[in-house]
């Protein structure tokens, strides 16, 4: 592909598909209940699994007595570690994966799988769980980040010895990765500054809150091939993942995606997919795994909860002059470097002349927690943003003018390393000042925030298949899942590179052994790389195209070209032919060399980073320190908005889950380790009654890096949320808040401390 | 043109150099500085199993192994950053 097709300035501008606001192909499946989601599957001769888990936060599994479970009527296979052979060949991160998925010795956190068992029907299977007998030896756990960190803490794995130091610890502890990012000298620069101000903050753990339980059906024969129907956002990783644990042949697991009722980062990892299959190999017949919402908070994998210290000094003029942070987060019970991401993004707003983050990840009696849309930024971005908008008040200075004079811009050294390409977080800030928003009149109680947030966004392996039907329609196979309405764009961008209509491109989701390997849909990739593979598909199937056109009327192929839809013949030769069109030479393309289609696979690295700017009003309740959004403004890059819509909708999404996070969600785990609210009930995710409309701003700044000029929007949104809000009701208040969710107990108690 | 760089390390691969904050390699692509960091620095293996990311002029590449690494661009080495 040549660079000039790759440059956005260079190639189409006028599109005539790309930005309209076409019907989503799953819109009617969706809200008249036809689409199939994970649990609606089913298989003659199915089974019900079910899972045994941990009531213990940290315990030794001195002994598991399945004898009177496998003799129960009804039961056709009990499973525990013993049926899970290590297959991974000294690969630790799969180890962690596998041992998350089912205990191996030891339970390490409330709700860690011990077993699991098959049956004929629910209720057998769960008298089958009743009559396994497991023997524990309690251990002592901990579940707070900076209590795990404490050196006389209980340690969870006696192969952790912290990476990162320059000497290798003498002993193994929960500190599993340091980290250190940042460049110049920041003790000059606070010695630099006129005003420093140092604050320390902490936000808890939260879940994604997909309203789709996990739910895998499996059926693994006896001659070793095997079939998955499962909800994700990688059936192709989730395919690579369970055959390395079970000793499969990837190419004899064959797995189907369903639609997907929400992920945000929770469906990229493997939990029961591994024991649905196991059931089934054991069993002989094809088994169900469907999580209840409980199973859903105790045993997938939320975000860390985290503890963060921020320290910045700025002169009188507004220029910052050092900025520091340490970030401790938890990454459950197994090694991760969600801290680690925390200390990138912190401070990749800003360009700063003297920065320093240092990450502390660590590990908890609480399950390994998963991405969650922009993993570790939101809450760094909380610590930073407050502490800036701070230091802007403290100087003098309208935190929205602080912020434009340190932005970073194209030449800007980031804090994590790299020097910055052309960036869009000016034009965000721009688009905010002058925003109606922010001169809009505030009422009794209530205050306003604005906070910025960035993402790296990346691209991955993708490919997709174009496919010309004999009556002249076009079907393509891609295989990314699609969460958040790829379907449509890509479909889209075929109808855009073959001149036709949308409604003449439908795309589906091809499962594991009809395409080449796809990443998951993560990292704000989906649109953005599968519109790539999809483009350079097109244009592959417009040669065939041209050619068969030039079969047909007998010219060389470099005399027919593409547009509109249509091949026409050009040159003093054969300019006077009526071109023929896509349907014209669909009917003949069984005279003219068979099936026409097109393919291209890609690795769209190079995505591009992302930014945002939001805006938030707050009003809070001094009796009940109960807080509303008022108002909320999304301001954000979007490359290309190859569907505005959808593109609001990501926007709008990442703003209502920051909302919920900021104000209300949160773990709440009891002194014995337990998680104690985990049900909807009890864990509050933000619903219409809470949310105002969020408003939106689609900023359209090219990608160079995308032959639209498309860029992931799916993830920066949550970033400045907890920031925005938490600034927002701070303003309200007259009190600082450091401590997310801001539930109502918790803002009346800063309203104490404030009294006092 | 030359075929050596100064390749910018992050934080947790320094212990790995003896705590220096950049490496002097001479490879030509991803895949030969990667090798030749293995060569020198056996340590660097696991981490580049595990996922490395190679930032070239500020240009964020995870999988290209083949890319060249232009005479002079700025290269970092960063960890391999997940998705949600």
């Amino acid at each position: 592909m040549s660079l000039d097709s790759m440059n956005p300035a260079l190639v189409e501008k006028h599109f005539k598909v790309i930005g309209t606001r076409v019907a989503r192909p799953d819109g009617v499946d969706k809200v008249t209940g036809r689409a199939r989601y994970g649990a609606d599957a089913a298989m003659p001769g199915q089974l019900v699994g079910l899972v045994l888990r941990s009531p213990h936060a940290h315990a030794q599994i001195v002994k598991i007595d399945i004898s009177k479970a496998v003799k129960l009527a009804g039961v056709k296979a009990v499973i525990t570690s013993a049926d899970f052979p290590d297959h991974t060949q000294g690969d630790r991160g799969m180890m962690d994966i596998l041992e998350n998925c089912m205990a191996r010795g030891k339970a390490l956190y409330d709700g860690h799988a011990v077993a699991a068992v098959a049956a004929i029907d629910a209720a057998t299977a769960r008298k089958a769980l009743k009559l396994i007998n497991v023997t524990y030896k309690i251990l002592p756990h901990v579940t707070d980040v900076d209590e795990a960190l404490q050196i006389h803490a209980p340690v969870l794995h006696p192969h952790i010895y912290t990476e990162g130091l320059s000497e290798k610890p003498t002993a193994a502890s929960n500190w599993n990765k340091h980290g250190e990012y940042g460049h110049g000298d920041v003790d000059a620069g606070f010695k630099e500054a006129d005003m420093v101000i140092s604050r320390s903050y902490k936000t808890e753990q939260t879940h994604q809150g997909y309203i789709e339980p996990h739910s895998a059906l499996a059926s693994v024969s006896p001659d070793g091939s095997a079939e998955m129907f499962v909800c994700t956002q990688g059936h192709f990783v989730y395919r690579n993942q369970c055959a390395t644990l079970l000793g499969l042949d990837a190419n004899k697991l064959r797995v189907t995606a369903s639609e997907i009722g929400g992920g945000f980062g929770g469906k990229t990892h493997v939990w029961a997919e591994p024991l649905a299959l196991a059931l089934s190999r054991k069993a002989n017949r094809p088994v169900k795994l469907t999580m209840s919402r409980e199973e859903v908070f105790r045993c997938t994998g939320p975000t860390s909860s985290t503890s963060i210290d921020v320290k910045i000094g700025a002169k009188k003029d507004g220029t910052i002059t050092a900025a520091w942070a340490e970030l401790r987060y938890q990454g459950g019970c197994f090694p991760s470097n969600w801290a680690e991401l925390g200390a990138m993004t912190a401070f990749a707003c800003y360009d700063l002349k003297n920065v320093k983050t240092v990450s502390k990840d660590a590990v908890v009696n609480r399950p390994k927690t998963a991405a969650y849309r922009a993993p570790s930024a939101p809450m760094a971005a909380f610590a930073v943003e407050n502490t800036i908008d701070e230091v802007a008040k403290a100087i003098g200075m309208d935190p929205i003018d602080f912020r434009i004079k340190n932005a970073a811009k194209q030449g800007t050294k980031s804090s994590y390393g790299p020097v910055y390409g052309p960036i869009g977080i000016g034009p965000t800030l721009e688009a905010a000042k002058n925003h109606p928003h922010m001169k809009a009149p505030l009422g009794k109680n209530m205050g306003r925030g604005m906070a910025c947030g960035f993402w790296f966004n990346f691209g991955g392996q993708t490919c997709v298949d174009v496919n010309v039907t004999p009556d002249g329609n076009v079907t393509i196979a891609q295989g990314t899942i699609d969460v958040g309405g790829s379907r449509a764009s890509i479909a889209m961008a075929v109808a855009e590179e073959l001149g036709v209509t949308y409604n003449q491109v439908r795309s589906i989701i091809a499962d594991t052994s009809s395409l080449g390997h796809n990443d998951m849909t993560d990292g704000s990739r989906g649109t953005f790389s599968t519109s790539k593979a999809a483009i350079f598909a097109a244009r592959n199937a417009i040669t065939v195209l041209r050619d068969r056109a030039a079969k047909i009327w007998e010219i060389p192929a470099s005399e027919v070209e593409w547009r509109d839809g249509a091949a026409h013949a050009k040159g003093v030769n054969h300019g006077n032919r009526t071109p023929l069109s896509l349907k014209e030479i669909a009917a003949q393309a069984g005279q003219t060399g068979g099936p026409i289609a097109g393919h291209a696979e890609t690795v769209a690295d190079n995505a591009g980073v992302s930014f945002a700017t939001h805006i938030a009003d707050v009003e809070t309740d001094p009796e009940t320190g109960r807080s509303l959004i008022k108002r909320y403004t999304v301001i954000q890059d979007a490359g290309k908005a190859m569907h505005p819509s959808y593109v609001e909708g990501q926007y709008q999404g990442g703003a209502a889950q920051g909302i919920g996070w900021a104000l209300n969600e949160e773990y709440v785990y009891g002194k014995d380790g337990r998680l104690q609210n985990a049900a909807f009930l009890d864990y509050r995710i933000p619903v219409c009654s809470d949310l105002p409309f969020i408003d939106t701003q689609i900023l359209e700044i090219p990608n160079p890096n995308h032959p639209y000029g498309v860029r992931g929007v799916g993830e920066t949104s949550i970033v400045p949320p907890l920031a925005a809000v938490s600034i927002a009701v701070t303003n309200a208040t007259g009190v600082r808040q450091t401590h997310i969710p801001m539930s109502p107990p918790r803002v009346l108690k800063s309203l104490k401390t404030k009294k006092k | 043109m030359s075929d050596t760089h100064i390749i910018h390390l992050w934080g947790a691969l320094r212990p790995l150099v003896g705590g220096a904050l950049f490496l002097t390699v001479k490879a030509t692509t991803i895949r030969g500085l990667f090798r030749t960091l293995v060569e020198l620095h056996p340590g660097m293996e696991a981490h580049i199993k595990r996922g490395v990311a190679v930032s070239i002029g500020g240009k964020i590449y995870r999988d290209q192994w083949d890319t060249p690494l232009p005479e002079c661009a700025e290269i970092y080495l960063l960890p391999r950053v997940p998705g949600g």
